[in-house]
């Protein structure tokens, strides 16, 4: 079959490693594909880094470094999708650091604010 | 009786519209490496067999200047033809009429040969090159998408629906091929997203190209959108007649029958498997070393690999194949290969194919990412479509079978036909590594040599419950044959299922978990 001729041609150009992986305590040997190796590792979210949810504009920052804030309070405003963007406060605190300027355009995960 | 003058006439006609978009666009459709619309017709299908509809089909536009514009075809070519000799239904948009942009005719000439798909029972092929929406007809464009996606449906399950993406296919234009059987994408040429690259980076900022978003490699590697993969249009349409030829005409229709013949003796099946379950081999080879003639034709190559489906023969019939594949993530069951099967079992079933399931698998995927992704939903397809399938359905249980995944690979639970098992599969909750370390924690912990201990107890598990016999014992597998033995009881449980008959308790459709 052609299927069969094409799929060894393709294969011998770059024939992926064997690697290990555990499942149920035991270590099997086997390829690990692309996919799975760019997976997300979950990391437990920090409320006090606040990071952009989506990308978008810095269109307006309220906050101030050093300001007292409440849970609540508006930070700044995140222009996305054409929506203004409230972005409010998680925790009562501090405003430690701001990372962003007004007119900055931010790509998703950005670190945004630090809060202590 | 025509005069010569009107036949003259009908000539004259016939060679304006076979022009398509002229000289001009068609060398621009050239540079782009793409064939035209007529040239693929007449490649894929038999030579001679293509019977043009539709082909003084003019738009009724009026706004913005289109009253002045004429469209050879409306931008599609529409048609029946045979393949193998067997008769289809094919359209072909016309990238050099208003870049086959997508108008109220167009879609009405592409619903007329559905609707005749449909109603004489044969294959419909959608050959997809185009910009999108016709804009200057409005809604009334979308209602053509519309009215093209409810016959999708409507047909879907009664004739094989083959989509073919030879160029751009973007937005709402993307739903008619993701609602038919099969995909075929090529190389630099089929490009698929709802929303394009130029959005993107305007509205979110990503910079990404077309290939990069939505190019054949990512729709036959990381979504799953495509199931097969060409390098050139004509490897493409290679690959549509080989699958065809499996195919039953409609869901009341069975497979051309094919050759009888004997494996190649390449493939002997009694050395593929390494005894240790933790080493790899490549179960497409078990499937060949069954098959008629070695023969094996994988679907979705590329995309969650730990599964492999395709269809082989048996006896000259067509069979569907769905099997863990130790090679790739040691062959787990997770949200994308769960998608993958659960889906393929369908097809299966709609078409009266039968289906055989080589089980070897440690369980599910572990990780965050994994349960996040919902891989409880996803994993449900695979039991839901197994369960649902009355179609004649056999399992050999080649090595592992643990835990959920001993039931979601059609387990006799599941209602599979015949069960079979190789002397070395192993049925249990778990394996004997983790068994061990769960049932003899304490003896482990407590021990002088914890080590020691946990091998032994390993060791312990794998001789009580590690071999097939438990479960044979209760009638869960019907028969434990050595590896050479495979084939010869495959064709004897095909055999017997000829006349299968089962009943489903009367619904309108389920809810399965999609």
């Amino acid at each position: 079959m052609s299927n069969k001729e094409k799929s060894s041609k393709k294969s011998s150009s770059s024939e992926p490693r064997l690697e290990s992986l555990e499942i149920g305590s035991a270590l099997y040997t086997t390829r690990l594909t692309t996919k799975f190796k760019n997976r997300q590792i979950w990391k437990k979210p920090d409320e006090k880094r606040i990071v952009a949810v989506i990308p978008g504009n810095i269109q307006k920052i309220m906050a101030k470094e050093g300001d007292e804030v409440s849970a609540g309070t508006p930070l700044l405003i995140l222009e996305a999708m054409k929506m203004r963007n409230e972005i409010l406060s998680p925790v009562n605190g501090v405003v430690l650091k701001i990372h962003v300027s007004e007119g900055e355009m931010v790509s998703k995960s950005h670190l945004i604010i630090e809060m202590g | 009786m025509s005069t010569d003058k009107k036949v003259q006439e009908l000539k004259k006609r016939r060679e304006e519209v076979q022009q398509g978009g002229g000289e001009k666009a068609i060398q621009k459709q050239v540079a782009m490496g793409k064939l035209t619309a007529r040239e693929r017709i007449i490649k894929l299908l038999d030579e001679g067999s293509f019977n043009e509809y539709d082909m003084f089909v003019e738009h009724e536009a009026r706004d913005f200047g289109m009253d002045r514009k004429k469209l050879h075809g409306d931008g599609v070519i529409t048609g029946t033809g045979a393949i193998g000799g067997r008769p289809v239904c094919i359209y072909a948009q016309d990238f050099t009429v208003a870049g086959g942009s997508l108008g109220f005719m167009h879609a009405r000439k592409i619903t007329k040969i559905m609707d005749h798909s449909l109603k004489m029972r044969m294959p419909l092929i959608g050959i997809n090159d185009s910009g999108g929406a016709r804009i200057q007809e409005g809604v009334n464009s979308l209602a053509g998408y519309g009215e093209i996606f409810f016959r999708n449906t409507l047909a879907s399950g009664v004739i094989p629906q083959i989509s073919v993406i030879l160029g751009p296919c973007a937005g709402g234009a993307v739903y008619s091929p993701a609602l038919t059987d099969f995909v075929f994408v090529v190389d630099n040429i089929s490009k698929m997203f709802i929303t394009g690259p130029e959005v993107i980076k305007t509205v979110l900022g990503e910079d990404i190209s077309m290939e990069e978003l939505g190019g054949a490699r990512v729709h036959s590697e990381i979504t799953g959108n495509a199931h097969f993969f060409a390098e050139s249009e004509d490897e493409c349409f290679d690959q549509i007649k080989s699958l065809l030829s499996y195919l039953p005409w409609s869901n009341t229709d069975v497979p051309a029958m094919k050759e009888v013949l004997e494996p190649l003796e390449d493939y002997n099946i009694s050395e593929i498997v390494p005894t240790d379950k933790r080493q790899p081999y490549d179960v497409r080879n078990v499937i060949r070393a069954v098959t008629d003639g070695s023969d094996f034709f994988e679907i979705q190559e590329s995309w969650a690999a730990n599964m492999v489906i395709g269809f082989g023969t048996m006896n000259g019939r067509t069979v569907g194949f769905v099997a863990n594949q130790p090679l790739v993530l040691a062959g787990v069951l997770d949200v994308d290969s769960s998608c993958k099967a659960g889906r393929f079992i369908r097809y299966c079933d709609a078409f009266n194919i039968p289906i055989i399931t080589l089980v070897d698998l440690p369980g599910y995927l572990p990780g965050v990412d994994q349960e996040h992704a919902g891989v409880i939903r996803h994993g449900a397809k695979v039991l839901y479509a197994y369960s649902e399938a009355t179609v004649p359905k056999i399992t050999v249980i080649i090595r592992k079978a643990y835990g959920g995944g001993y039931i979601a690979m059609n387990s006799r639970h599941l209602r599979a036909d015949f069960v079979l098992a190789w002397p070395d599969a192993e049925v249990a909750v778990m394996g004997p590594e983790g068994a061990a370390n769960i049932i003899f924690r304490k003896e482990i912990a407590t021990a002088e040599d914890p080590d020691k201990m946990r091998a032994q107890k390993v060791q312990e598990y794998k001789e009580k419950f590690a071999n097939p016999y438990v479960a044979a014992a209760k009638g869960y597998i019907d028969s434990v044959i050595e590896p050479w033995e495979t084939r010869k009881s495959l064709l004897h449980a095909l055999d017997v299922s000829g006349g299968k008959s089962v009943g489903m308790p009367l619904k309108k459709h389920g809810i399965p978990p999609f």
